[in-house]
């Protein structure tokens, strides 16, 4: 177990490296430059600005002293923010976003599984079709439409939670609200087919015949065995929602990662966007690696070895 | 009439389809002696599955029982509520199904399995029961069981897997064990050594056993009694000797004879032509009549009584009728009666009403 974990690393930054590599040179085919107030620039300040961040020398050169930073753990200074490294960029805006995303993520899977189970233990009758309702609704309404219905009526109206911003913990309960609404109906959805599929099974029926209950058979039997594909689809879920959503941050005006990512593409801030490209492939591998070894923690037919080969 | 530990009087299920109404049962009646295995056959859907289950208290929900009582020493199970029911199954009633690969929960260990019921239905602890669970993997010979009971079910054999799965049917002694087709998803050696398990443990264990199969080769080895079905009906009870050797209804001699034995050369085997009856629309005589070479007109008009062969031989067919003219059953049959003559002249098996035959 360990030595495969260890390897799953070694593959982690093998991946990185690529993504980096590839991110620097899509990077340099994007047009424009960093500097906004070009136009006013004269020829002689250019080049020193060029000269000062080091965008005067061949690219190739440019990845590999990138590329020797980044070894030293060093990931450049922002072009946007004068003299504000990056990584500290990153994680002042990160907390907001991890906050927000992983309380989202916590009420989404639960109460998802919760209301997955209940649909396919009441199936084919009114409890089913209310939780189905309630998923494709899920599925279907964009979270800024929920995020602007829960600011007009709990903030606006009933002042309950504040409207926006990012003052208190009580500001980030109505964006997590809004950001849990999809990874619930995905959850909820996916619980329910395969919580069918378990309780139709041989080893349910044979769980009836050794004399457990309807609710000694659901909690002995049926939540684990269905659990484990719904663990698939949670991993890069929750990859997804930490990672900061850029609509949902700006209705709340939170300061938040996603926005942070689409600002520094919009200035062509280069240290910027491969720092924050680099973090997000991280979140992901990390996350993908969880579920593996949470897989492989609840089903025992999985054991995680060296012989297997995908990362 | 006292020692008979289940009676099942006049069950009639139905199951409530789009379709309609499915008459899955019509007027089933038996009864099962401590101690005996009795063999309900049939064929697919003729409601062998159905009438065990209905014992179980594990039908589907789309299933109603009609009218009928089914009484386990004495008190009527379709009485009792869910809670009492819930007290008797994999207590003293049991059940082995038919899938070993699919019976078992795969996150669970095979000890905790076994140690299931002992926890459910008796105040006993854990590592009593899980070292009551080892005893009995051990008697249903799972070897170096006691090193096997962190194991899980992927990484046991089909055969060992049904072994596991009788061992939960067993861990409680249930005074009925019910095996639903339990040697139809295993290969044909495996299944010899898990009816000489069933039979070994039936000994030991002086369990009654009701063994649902498809497969006739498989009752000559272990069945006291047989009742055939067809149709949601018994259509034929008897000893194993006189289904076997004196069949009296028109369908067990179709199933006998469509039967290998050490006989049938490379010939074709028999079948009997047609395929059962609409059970949501059941036929108003006798459902076997359409398939039935030897069917009278009565038997289209009105279903056949049971009529009495022997004390323990009974067979509904109007072939039996007083009134009804000589037939000679088909030649296998005939064959098979001479043969079963021969061998009581020559003494070399038992009378037909004591022992298994084999």
């Amino acid at each position: 177990m360990l030595k495969y974990i260890l390897k799953r690393l070694g593959y982690m930054i093998l991946t990185l490296f690529i993504v980096a590599s590839i991110t620097f040179f899509m990077m340099k085919l994007m047009p424009g430059t960093p500097f906004s107030n070009q136009d006013k620039l004269s020829a002689a300040q250019l080049k020193i600005m060029n000269e000062q961040y080091g965008l005067n020398k061949p690219i190739w050169q440019q990845y590999l002293i990138y590329l020797g930073n980044l070894l030293h753990g060093d990931f450049g200074t922002s072009f946007q923010f004068s003299n504000q490294p990056v990584l500290s960029l990153i994680t002042s805006r990160l907390k907001p976003s991890l906050l927000i995303g992983s309380q989202a993520m916590i009420i989404g899977s639960l109460l998802g599984i919760l209301l997955g189970a209940v649909a396919a233990i009441n199936k084919n009758n009114w409890i089913d079709s209310l939780a189905t309702f309630v998923s494709i609704v899920g599925i279907s309404v964009p979270s800024f439409v929920l995020g602007v219905l829960l600011q007009f009526f709990i903030a606006f109206k009933w002042h309950m939670f504040p409207i926006a911003g990012f003052d208190n913990w009580q500001a980030s309960v109505l964006p997590s609200l809004a950001l849990a609404v999809s990874p619930l109906a995905q959850t909820a959805r996916f619980m329910r087919t395969e919580m069918v599929d378990v309780l139709n099974s041989d080893y349910i029926e044979l769980s009836k015949a050794k004399g457990n209950t309807r609710w000694q058979t659901v909690v002995k039997h049926t939540l684990r065995n269905s659990l484990i594909p719904v663990i698939t689809i949670l991993g890069p879920l929750t990859a997804n929602i930490l990672t900061g959503s850029l609509v949902v941050e700006n209705i709340f005006s939170i300061p938040g990662i996603g926005e942070q990512f689409v600002k520094s593409i919009m200035t062509n801030d280069y240290p910027t966007i491969m720092g924050l490209t680099i973090f997000y492939a991280l979140m992901f591998m990390v996350m993908l690696l969880i579920t593996d070894i949470l897989y492989s923690l609840i089903d025992p037919r999985i054991r995680l070895t060296n012989d297997k080969e995908e990362n | 009439m006292s020692d008979n530990i289940l009676e099942v009087k006049n069950l009639n299920i139905n199951f409530k389809t789009f379709a309609g109404t499915v008459q899955a049962i019509r007027d089933v009646s038996f009864n099962l002696k401590k101690g005996e295995t009795l063999a309900i056959v049939g064929e697919s859907g003729s409601g062998k599955s159905v009438t065990t289950r209905s014992i179980m208290g594990l039908l589907a929900s789309n299933a109603v029982i009609e009218h009928g009582e089914i009484l386990f020493k004495g008190q009527d199970l379709l009485k009792e509520s869910a809670k009492e029911m819930d007290h008797h199954r994999g207590n003293d009633l049991s059940m082995i199904f038919q899938d070993p690969m699919t019976s078992l929960d795969p996150t669970m260990t095979i000890g905790k399995q076994v140690a299931e019921p002992l926890r459910i239905h008796g105040k006993i602890s854990k590592e009593k029961a899980l070292k009551r669970a080892q005893e009995v993997l051990e008697l249903v010979g799972i070897p170096n069981a006691k090193n096997r009971m962190k194991d899980f079910p992927h990484q046991f054999s089909g055969g060992q897997r049904q072994r596991i799965v009788i061992a939960i049917a067993i861990v409680n002694y249930p005074e009925i064990l019910i095996a639903d087709e339990p040697t139809t998803a295993l290969d044909v050696t495996v299944q010899a050594q898990i009816i000489d398990l069933m039979r070994e443990l039936q000994e030991k264990l002086e369990t009654s056993i009701i063994f649902i199969t498809h497969d006739l080769g498989v009752v000559a080895g272990i069945a006291d009694r047989v009742a055939v079905m067809y149709a949601g009906k018994i259509i034929e009870v008897g000893t194993v000797d006189e289904i076997f050797y004196q069949p009296k209804h028109p369908y067990t001699w179709g199933l006998l004879s469509s039967m290998p034995t050490l006989d049938t050369k490379g010939a074709k085997l028999s079948s009997i032509p047609g395929t059962p009856p609409d059970l949501l629309d059941p036929p108003k005589g006798d459902a076997f009549a359409p398939r039935n070479p030897y069917a009278m007109q009565i038997d289209l008009e009105a279903q056949p009584p049971f009529f009495k062969v022997s004390d323990t031989h009974y067979a509904a067919t109007w072939l039996l009728h007083p009134d009804a003219p000589k037939v000679q059953p088909p030649a296998p049959i005939v064959k098979r009666a001479q043969e079963y003559a021969h061998l009581m002249q020559t003494g070399a098996v038992d009378t037909p009403s004591e022992g298994s035959q084999n």
